[in-house]
């Protein structure tokens, strides 16, 4: 039998209202995700924070490594011609 | 503060000397950033040193909250109310919340909270002096929100612009709740001092009793504090033990003077030169005895601690047997 000392950490995400998107808002143990949102419903919803809850494993999480966020997220910084900024619009044209 | 044990440990608390080009090269980007206040986050490069001043730092924080939920549940079942009661319960919740926040906050550095609950369990960890000493009468409660947390407020607000991210969001999330304890505490003694002579007599002891732990509460003098260079210098901590505690005293001088009670410091004084109070001397040995375990009720909130750990044992012994008993069905019925 599984004993208290490795129940697994779980991620906890809340809907903080309907039509927002889940948040991340931190993490807890439990024996499992049924507990977990026992858990998290009290350690994260004290206060009205949430309408919603999501709970996962954080070994289920696959997370991208910091030593690759230059090759990864860099290469985006010098395209600046994906943001409407970029264009010089003349006052005249309206609406655009 | 939570945190004082760093203090007295603070003799080897030196930043390593880079052990190589390679290494020298990375500590300088690690500092660059967080000169840049650029949160560091859990898988980043961070200093040996820096991960295990903050493992102790958020630990100790950690334990401070959860061994702090004794000396007010304690008045759990004789609150003068059910409203009360229902306040203190909420409060002390909070509280056990503050401290499951910081010890995920200290996973994310590699340590487990298994290990970490032990450190507490066997004597080994340091939590804050503050919850070594007792809490007589009801009047304690509303001295301990009004003096304890708002301490606790001076120093956690600028955690929350701490250097490492998984502690200054956890900070975040528990600042936004200690504003209510500080309140209702202040609210407790409110009624108090507006009550009969016995009621103002309990309040003004109460303050007595707590006024000097709670300055004590923010750890040695700057002049004997050897630790704090490091943690300046990689933004863990904002302010001086001194300033901070400078700041309470002028804070709380005139909530005690609207309350009518009288400070116990025949020395505190009003400096018109230097916009601040100032206060007479405090007595650092008994904080030191009380850090050492030597305080009025260190060894009992070790028993009470360690007596709900284990009567908890079939708790989660139960909850393990539920969790298999919902896979095993889950399972059979996927079969
Ligand atoms: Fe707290
Ligand atoms: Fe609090």
């Amino acid at each position: 039998m599984q004993t208290e000392r490795d129940w697994p950490l779980f991620e906890i995400f809340v809907r903080a209202r309907a039509g927002l998107d889940h948040k991340h808002v931190g993490s807890l143990h439990a024996a499992d995700a049924a507990m977990a949102l026992e858990h998290a419903r009290d350690l994260y919803t004290r206060r009205e924070e949430g309408v919603s809850l999501w709970v996962v494993r954080s070994s289920d999480i696959t997370a991208s490594d910091p030593a690759d966020s230059e090759s990864l997220f860099e290469p985006a910084r010098d395209k600046i011609y994906r943001h409407p900024t970029f264009y010089a619009i003349p006052d005249e044209v309206k609406t655009l | 503060m939570y945190t004082q044990g760093l203090d007295a440990a603070g003799a080897d608390a030196r930043a390593d000397s880079a052990a190589s080009d390679d290494e020298a090269a990375l500590l300088q980007r690690f500092q660059r950033r967080v000169d840049a206040e650029e949160k560091i986050e859990p898988k980043d490069w961070m200093p040996e040193r820096y991960r295990s001043t903050l493992i102790r730092q958020i630990s100790q924080h950690a334990h401070s909250e959860i061994v702090g939920m004794l000396p007010e549940g304690n008045w759990i079942t004789r609150a003068p109310t059910l409203q009360r009661k229902a306040i203190l319960i909420a409060k002390v919740q909070d509280e056990g919340g503050h401290g499951a926040y910081l010890y995920s906050a200290a996973e994310t550095l590699g340590v487990s909270r298994d290990q970490l609950i032990d450190q507490l369990l066997s004597g080994k960890a340091k939590y804050s002096s503050i919850f070594n000493y007792p809490t007589p009468t009801w009047a304690d409660v509303g001295a301990i929100g009004w003096l304890v947390d708002g301490a606790a407020i001076m120093n956690q607000i600028p955690l929350c612009r701490c250097s490492y991210g998984p502690y200054a969001r956890a900070m975040v999330r528990v600042c936004r709740e200690e504003s209510f304890h500080q309140r209702q505490g202040y609210d407790i003694m409110l009624r108090l001092s507006q009550g009969s002579a016995a009621q103002r007599r309990m309040a003004q002891e109460a303050l007595n009793r707590w006024w000097w732990p709670a300055l004590m509460m923010f750890g040695p003098p700057d002049a004997d504090s050897t630790h704090s260079s490091d943690s300046q210098r990689w933004k863990i901590k904002r302010f001086s033990n001194d300033e901070l505690r400078q700041k309470f005293v002028d804070f709380t001088v005139p909530q005690a003077q609207f309350l009518g009670l009288t400070v116990p410091d025949p020395e505190l004084r009003w400096n018109e030169a230097a916009e601040r109070h100032d206060i007479g001397a405090i007595d650092w040995r008994e904080f030191e005895q009380v850090l050492k375990g030597n305080g009025p009720c260190n060894a009992e909130r070790l028993a009470a601690r360690r007596s709900a750990h284990e009567q908890g044992a079939w708790v989660r012994e139960a909850a393990s047997a539920y969790a298999e008993k919902r896979r095993a069905r889950g399972a059979s019925r996927a079969a």
